[in-house]
């Protein structure tokens, strides 16, 4: 890995001294002024990027957002020690590309890995604090000698706020975020008739709103325990108060109807009762490899598991040497210099791929449909034949769909890689003696895997995670009826892993996340193993 | 069809010398041209099949399914008409939202990729080789499977920055971005290692700075795979559902990969022919993307620097 850094540097290779009487180009277009010019650019630029740099400082520091404080200054420090310094030319190069690989994606795969050891996911998305103010609000019930508030509704630019008259006689005010508090307010016949910043809602405005006037819970306090106020007609308030009662010093929460304790465990993240069962709202904790762990020994989750592994790489095996093998050999059929009209079959060749690859799909499941679509109805004259609801042919229809999507791709590619492989060569060959198919085998192929053997790799990871063509046409169905939860025969992993974990209703990011880094070692070992095979390849350049 | 190819004089083709000068004719056409256009021909069946489908579907009066297999049997733009008025599905601003993150990202991609490429292929320093497998490794995970982690880095972002965070166009860009060096540096990268390093040297003898080499000299000399590369980065874009989705959540700042799927998710069956309308003009400004930058694809820069 290291043997590149000891060959020739040979950018920096010592130039040549002038032929004696020859004058230097100081006319050229790269004269000495370009290069100042070309300096005020660059300080412009760095200095836009400070300006941005130092305002993003200022407002994550007033947030308390540390983290991104430091990411930013580092930044800072590097862009600026890059541009100006003499050196480090690679780095002016890469510091732009690295700064956003970085952020969006070397950091969002980290906090994959550390999501996938939390228990992430509906019901366990905050804090404990969170959760126990979740399970209150849930509980609330109206008391049955709630006192009554004359209250009336306000408005604030999109806010609704509830300005009511407590016992006492005096104005209070609060919103869904901010519980009540004493306000100055003009009063009338005992209720509320305005208050300063915000406008009194009329009769018709309630009514217009009152969806959203009738869900409002305007908090007494910061305190959850103490209730909320909220209105049924929109002019008076009743207290609510919930049926849970929070303990902090305990840590427990008690069902004041039914008596039952329920205690914060810290192990699941949630409150549990002494015969075991759960409130539904819980909080976020790590669990360490629990994630990884019931992938292979859940009952429930291992089987069908290896299955649709084995799937997952006969998919991407066959889509990269399909979609490869037709765009290539397209690529070869039009690359020969008098075929007429080739450029108009190019351009016609990659229309499929002109077609946005989720619409693809759609349209595919429309026309693969067995009783109305176009293949079985109009192409085979009335057949009826399963194409996406028998489990060999869904599997067919999702390749041919995928060559249908991938091969353009592959066939710009290599039309690419065939251009860019001199004329000269060939001549030089044909000279030598060289028939057209050891030419194609011993100077086209080598010549054409140097530059596309790290796409097909990634081809493959692509198609590995290649979730729209599968989800988009069948669901990953049909669906194995006899599985212990939803699989079906066009599952690949990303798939499967989505309809796991978020096609119910209870989304699992912890474990989506755990499969996610597995997926990503599966394939970032085959990768690796492959990459390593390409070396030679472009040693041979 | 052989037959109706083969009267054409084939000796006098035969003959010919000089036959790289000028088109074969007869039974030496066909061998080295007529099966290309036989195998084109078959292969654009394949290709235009589902997209004439969907052409007919979109002007058929009919609007489902099942009216929709004669394909032209009868031609009305009332879906075009429908599509382009229903105020619930602001088909129009989804298309304007797309074009300008689309082209964003693309442009931002190509100017990333080149630079990250022409410091591979042209400077040797330590961890070259390394960042070059970081890289591979990187683009292994892709956004998608961690698309948890970007909606939480993004309703961070939105509380520090809300011009970047969730909700925004330019967020969503910052994100696309993100990805903007994997595959496409290595597509450059192979691509740059094929123009001659002869014309860096002559130039730096000339008295050139990196910076203008790689702007002035290396920039054109690629300009094919740039084009690739843009092109394979605006089709990225348009096409990607699951990331747009999450962090474009008003229906007015959707893109069309977004808007359209929850059109046709709520109304599949009915409203077959306005959704095939929603797709085919969908296509359009790709397609002739596509015929555009075609020249630049297809011309051989490289050869011609090296000469002239």
């Amino acid at each position: 890995m290291t043997d590149t850094s000891t060959r020739p540097d040979r950018t920096d290779a010592p130039a040549p001294p002038p032929p004696p009487g020859s004058p230097r180009p100081t006319g050229s277009w790269w004269s000495r002024q370009d290069l100042t010019r070309g300096f005020w650019v660059k300080t412009v630029l760095v200095a836009l990027v400070d300006a941005l740099g130092v305002y993003g400082i200022l407002a994550a520091g007033a947030l308390g957002q540390w983290g991104i404080v430091a990411f930013l200054v580092v930044a800072l420090v590097v862009v600026n020690v890059v541009y100006f310094s003499k050196r480090m030319l690679p780095a002016k190069y890469l510091v732009p590309g690295l700064i956003f690989l970085l952020v969006y994606q070397v950091f969002v795969v980290l906090y994959t890995g550390f999501t996938a050891f939390t228990n992430y996911g509906d019901g366990h998305n905050s804090t404990q604090a969170d959760a126990v103010e979740a399970i209150l609000v849930q509980n609330e019930v109206r008391l049955p000698d709630s006192p009554t508030y004359p209250l009336t509704v306000v408005v604030n630019g999109d806010e609704l706020g509830f300005a009511v008259v407590d016992g006492e006689g005096d104005a209070e005010l609060g919103t869904a975020e901010e519980p009540l508090e004493p306000v100055d307010a003009t009063l009338e016949n005992g209720r509320v008739a305005s208050v300063d910043g915000w406008e009194t809602l009329q009769f018709a405005q309630v009514l217009e709103r009152q969806d959203e006037i009738f869900a409002l819970r305007v908090p007494i306090s910061d305190d959850p325990n103490d209730g909320s106020v909220r209105t049924p007609d929109g002019s008076t308030g009743y207290v609510y108060v919930s049926t849970m009662e929070w303990d902090e010093a305990a840590g427990t929460i008690t069902n004041t109807t039914t008596g039952q304790v329920y205690t914060a465990d810290e192990e699941q993240g949630a409150f549990v009762a002494s015969d075991g069962s759960q409130l539904g709202t819980g909080w976020k904790v790590f669990v360490g490899f629990d994630n990884f762990t019931r992938v292979f020994t859940d009952s429930t989750l291992a089987g069908p598991f290896v299955g649709v592994l084995l799937w997952t790489f006969a998919f991407a095996i066959l889509s990269v040497v399909l979609t490869f093998g037709l765009g290539l050999f397209m690529a070869i059929v039009l690359n020969h210099p008098k075929v007429r009209g080739r450029k108009i079959y190019r351009s016609l060749l990659i229309v499929p791929y002109a077609f946005p690859a989720f619409l693809t799909a759609l349209v595919w499941q429309g026309m693969l449909n067995r009783d109305f679509g176009f293949v079985n109805a109009t192409l085979l004259g009335g057949a009826s034949i399963p194409w996406l609801t028998d489990p060999w042919l869904a599997k067919i229809s999702v390749l041919v769909v995928n060559l249908w999507l991938g091969f353009p791709y592959m066939f710009l590619i290599c039309t690419g890689a065939l251009q860019s492989i001199p004329n000269e060569i060939y001549e030089a060959g044909k000279i030598d003696g060289a028939k057209p198919l050891r030419l194609f085998r011993s100077l086209t192929m080598p010549l054409l895997l140097v530059s596309t053997a790290p796409l097909l790799i990634s081809s493959f990871a692509f198609n590995f995670n290649n979730f729209n063509v599968v989800y988009l046409l069948t669901e990953g169905g049909p669906d194995d009826l006899s599985a212990p939860v939803d699989v079906g025969a066009t599952d690949i992993l990303i798939t499967f892993v989505y309809r796991l974990a978020f096609g119910g209703v209870n989304r699992q990011y912890g474990l989506a996340c755990a499969v996610s880094i597995l997926i990503f070692l599966i394939v970032a070992s085959i990768s690796a193993a492959t990459f390593s095979k390409t070396r030679a390849l472009e040693d041979l350049h | 069809m052989a037959a109706t190819t083969l009267p054409a004089g084939t000796t006098e083709a035969g003959l010919r010398p000089d036959s790289n000068e000028t088109t074969p004719r007869g039974a030496r056409w066909w061998r080295e041209l007529g099966w290309r256009h036989v195998v084109t021909w078959a292969v654009l069946v394949f290709c235009f099949i589902p997209i004439l489908y969907v052409l007919s579907s979109s002007l058929n009066p009919t609007g489902s399914l099942t009216g929709s297999n004669k394909l032209f049997s009868s031609i009305s733009f009332q879906n075009y008409v429908e599509l382009l008025t229903d105020p619930v599905h602001p088909y129009v601003r989804w298309f304007a939202n797309t074009i300008v993150i689309a082209t964003t990202t693309s442009i931002g991609t190509v100017l990333l990729g080149a630079a990250a490429a022409y410091a591979f292929s042209r400077f040797r320093f330590r961890g070259r080789r390394g960042g070059l497998l970081s890289l591979l490794l990187l683009q292994m995970f892709p956004q998608v499977l961690a698309y948890v982690a970007i909606f939480l880095l993004l309703v961070t972002l939105r509380e520090v920055f809300p011009a970047i965070g969730l909700g925004s166009p330019l967020g969503l860009i910052l994100v696309y971005l993100g990805g903007a060096l994997g595959v496409n540096t290595y597509l450059m990268y192979g691509f740059f290692n094929t123009v001659p390093k002869e014309l860096d040297e002559a130039a730096k003898i000339d008295g050139a700075s990196h910076a203008q080499i790689f702007f002035s000299i290396i920039l054109r000399l690629v300009a094919p795979i740039l084009a690739v590369v843009g092109l394979l980065s605006f089709v990225g874009v348009f096409s990607d559902f699951l990331i747009a989705s999450i962090v474009l959540v008003d229906p007015e700042s959707q893109t069309l990969a977004v808007g359209l799927y929850q059109y046709v998710s709520q109304r599949f069956s009915e409203y077959w022919g306005v959704f095939a309308a929603g797709a085919v003009l969908a296509a359009i400004p790709v397609v002739l993307l596509f015929q555009f930058l075609q020249r630049y694809i297809v011309s051989g820069l490289t050869q011609g620097a090296v000469k002239g």
